[in-house]
């Protein structure tokens, strides 16, 4: 039985924990506000591209001498895959589902005698993934200098993964990250990065309308464009990974400092509870000390 | 047919503009081509250099320069998919100056044909941009 004084300290212990757990659920709910109106504001480029890649590549897809990013190296036997992460944790189960999304599919590649290689952005999926594919990781980006993500920030990841492409050093590149839903939900995505996977247009006069159903006039010609346009693409693609992963990491943060606030805000109830019933019966005891001892003179 | 061009310029990070305008003045890879109201359909590339609005006709532009990006022309008006933009007043002819020659010996010191290839795309923006503010 602990005595008066122990539950009073642990009460007061629980009681400044659950301040914190309460401010870091605030801050992390301004950070996600403003995460979201990064990720929101990145969209109407993402669109855009987006719509041109399909009416072009389309056109272009069947012609020889295609980029390699668009029809891949013909082989898939090296695997890039990239896990973005976060930086900081206490944010519930965020890191532990992409992780765990990511080491399926790393299993399941390895099964398949195929190579893989690991570029870790944000240092919380490293430490896990280095436990069992330590020898696997070539990089690990650490991004926790950065206060707001820019797109320069994405396009220097970007650049160092194109060259390696470049170099032969890989043939499909895959990126892991957390798409935000809500505050409560983030849904763990698997996104082809390279060779670019071209939206379905069902068919040729779709991948027209994308264009606005006009005939276009290219300078320098289709090839030229789509070749400047797919590296832009691969860092447009990634910025936008790492901004839903920052916007999905401050959700996550939110929910878990949430919960911790209430279960703390429990266990400051059921603590009080006994404390009160300790003190209680300590007077009752008191008492009954002091009326037997009447008694017996 | 319309008397103003609708345009938006759009850049990763957000969308910078979208309004209407009598021409813009596009430094598209093959040449500048001015972008009048109901232009025909066409798709460029942009090489580094300088947007020209002109909100109303022959007004004095309003000068964007972009490091590059794809112009897309469509019958609902013309979208700059700019890779980066700056405004020119803020361009320190000295410091670019001095990035020109960093880059210049990082080409030099390049391991290989990827990284220098990387380093001359960064060397082309700068050159134009530091010949657009020196004149």
């Amino acid at each position: 039985m602990p005595s008066l004084k122990d539950l009073k300290i642990r009460i007061n212990s629980v009681k400044s924990t659950q301040k914190i757990t309460k401010a870091m659920k605030m801050v992390a709910a301004s950070k996600l506000k403003r995460a979201q109106e990064a990720a929101e504001a990145a969209r109407p480029y993402a669109e855009r591209m987006e719509k041109v890649l399909t009416g072009l590549g389309a056109s272009v897809a069947g012609q020889p001498g295609a980029s390699p990013l668009l029809i891949g190296t013909g082989k898939d036997d090296v695997e890039l895959v990239i896990v973005a992460s976060s930086e900081r944790g206490l944010c519930g189960g965020f890191n532990t589902n992409i992780v765990k999304a990511a080491r399926i599919h790393l299993r399941e590649l390895i099964a398949a005698g195929k190579t893989v290689k690991i570029l870790c952005i944000g240092k919380k999926g490293f430490n896990v993934l280095r436990r069992e594919f330590g020898d696997k990781i070539i990089d690990v980006k650490d991004m926790s200098g950065i206060k707001k993500l820019g797109f320069a920030d994405a396009q220097t990841i970007a650049q160092e993964v194109l060259a390696m492409y470049e170099r032969g050093e890989y043939d499909v590149a895959t990126l892991f990250y957390a798409k935000f839903q809500s505050a409560l939900v983030q849904l763990t995505t698997k996104q082809q990065l390279i060779p670019t996977p071209l939206p379905e247009a069902a068919n040729e006069n779709e991948a027209a309308d994308e264009l606005g159903g006009a005939a276009y006039d290219y300078e320098p010609d289709e090839t030229a464009i789509l070749d400047d346009l797919l590296p832009r693409n691969v860092a447009v693609q990634i910025y936008r990974g790492l901004l839903e992963n920052a916007a999905s990491e401050q959700g996550a943060r939110m929910t878990a400092m949430d919960n911790a606030t209430r279960n703390a805000g429990d266990m400051i109830d059921s603590l009080s509870i006994t404390y009160n019933r300790t003190r209680q019966a300590n007077i009752t005891k008191e008492l009954i000390e002091i009326i037997s001892g009447a008694e017996a003179l | 047919m319309t008397d103003t061009l609708h345009y938006e310029i759009v850049s990763p990070e957000r969308l910078l503009k979208d309004a209407e305008a009598a021409m813009i003045v596009v430094p598209g890879a093959d040449g500048d081509f001015a972008a009048l109201p109901a232009h025909a359909p066409m798709m460029s590339t942009i090489r580094p250099g300088v947007v020209e609005i002109f909100e109303t006709e022959g007004g004095t532009p309003e000068r964007l320069f972009v490091k590059g990006g794809l112009a897309q022309i469509s019958p609902a008006g013309l979208t700059i998919l700019a890779e980066e933009t700056l405004s020119l007043d803020d361009v320190d002819l000295d410091d670019l100056n001095k990035k020109i020659a960093d880059t210049r010996e990082d080409i030099e010191d390049a391991k290989d044909d990827v990284e220098r290839a990387g380093f001359e795309k960064e060397l082309a923006w700068m050159v134009a941009l530091a010949d657009i503010v020196a004149h």
